[in-house]
């Protein structure tokens, strides 16, 4: 059984098709990259994935199960804003994060919020947007979910903050989950892939290891992204 | 470690491996840390790591004992094949692009002679001023 299941999905904004079929299956135990230009839809996909969009046609399976509260507790999102009340500090994020997913590991959310020397009491609206986006990223990375899904992890943060945001991922994953991450940074982050899948007019274009395609193409995920999205 | 994204990371990161046992910075027989902890260090995803691992068990640089870990080789024959590769694709490079600059294989013989010279004794080097005259006054 796979990890991500998806066949014929199909959904429309109005008139316009945005997904027209598209069919993937992800294994466990990989980071795989989900790249596209802007509007290919891969928010949507993700939040397909997520159970937060549901108006489409097609199945999505999670380890197994159609997307419901079975699969809420396999599936880690970090969505493109960051949803934290700003009037909250990071303890009683940690209780609302506790509240709603079991598998959450408080000690470590705790740990992780130390070692970026955040103080407990402090207010989230108080930070700076790189802080916040850390710390959701630690948030959702805490849980010990089967799929995480990331949308945009890195959007509009600096280089040295990309760095914590990437090995953050490399340390939390385990070989029995996955990670599903878009970005636009291709070139900064293509060296964590295992995989990509590329979208393209509503299906997926490409889904292959990252390694493969760099030895058949002779290019960089970035170049090649250039390349497919002339 | 910064890596070239146009080719395989997980043969970028073989090489590397290979450069640091050729260059005594790791040595035979060493124990390797294990697969997490050698991702972390060269930033890429413990997939990747595992492969390039594979990969070297299967050319016999590293091996593993059961329960133990994973080791350097200590067969010295196989890491003088490595260290006769390396210099053969590095002197081939550097062949390539003298020749493509306009030297000829004798010129660059005579170049090489006369910066070893240089080194020795310090003697004035003025170097090829036009393709095709003498390399050295």
């Amino acid at each position: 059984m796979s990890l991500l299941e998806i066949k014929q999905l199909e959904h429309r904004y109005g008139n316009k098709m945005t997904l027209a079929g598209l069919n993937l299956t992800l294994e466990e135990g990989e980071i795989i990259g989900l790249l596209g230009p802007n509007g290919v839809g891969k928010t949507t996909l993700m939040k397909m994935i997520c159970g937060l969009i549901s108006n489409y046609e097609g199945s999505i399976l999670v380890d197994g199960n159609p997307i419901g509260i079975q699969t809420k507790s396999l599936v880690s999102y970090l969505p493109d804003q960051t949803y934290f009340r700003k009037s909250e500090n990071i303890r009683s994020a940690i209780g609302v994060f506790r509240d709603f997913y079991k598998d959450f590991d408080e000690k470590k959310a705790l740990e992780m919020a130390i070692d970026l020397q955040l103080d407990a009491k402090q207010k989230i609206g108080s930070m700076s947007k790189g802080m916040q986006e850390k710390l959701q990223l630690i948030f959702v990375m805490s849980r010990k979910a089967r799929l995480f899904v990331l949308d945009e992890p890195m959007g509009g943060i600096d280089p040295s903050t990309r760095d914590y945001i990437l090995t953050t991922i490399l340390n939390q994953y385990t070989e029995d989950s996955s990670v599903l991450l878009s970005t636009h940074l291709v070139h900064d982050t293509e060296q964590i892939f295992d995989r990509v899948v590329f979208l393209k007019q509503g299906r997926v274009f490409i889904n292959e290891q990252v390694d493969i395609l760099r030895a058949e193409t002779g290019m960089s995920m970035d170049q090649y992204f250039r390349e497919v999205y002339r | 470690m910064q890596f070239d994204n146009n080719s395989p990371i997980y043969l970028q990161i073989i090489k590397e491996m290979t450069l640091r046992i050729l260059s005594g910075v790791i040595k035979p027989g060493d124990k390797l840390p294990s697969v997490r902890e050698l991702a972390t260090q060269f930033g890429v995803n413990p997939n990747t790591m595992q492969r390039a691992m594979t990969e070297m068990e299967r050319e016999g640089l590293v091996y593993t004992e059961r329960t133990n870990g994973r080791f350097l080789t200590e067969q010295t024959e196989l890491l003088s094949q490595k260290k006769a590769l390396f210099a053969k694709e590095e002197t081939e490079k550097y062949l390539a692009y003298m020749q493509k600059i306009g030297f000829t294989q004798e010129e660059i013989i005579l170049y090489l002679q006369a910066l070893q010279q240089k080194g020795e004794n310090d003697h004035e080097f003025i170097g090829n001023q036009t393709v095709g005259t003498s390399v050295w006054k």
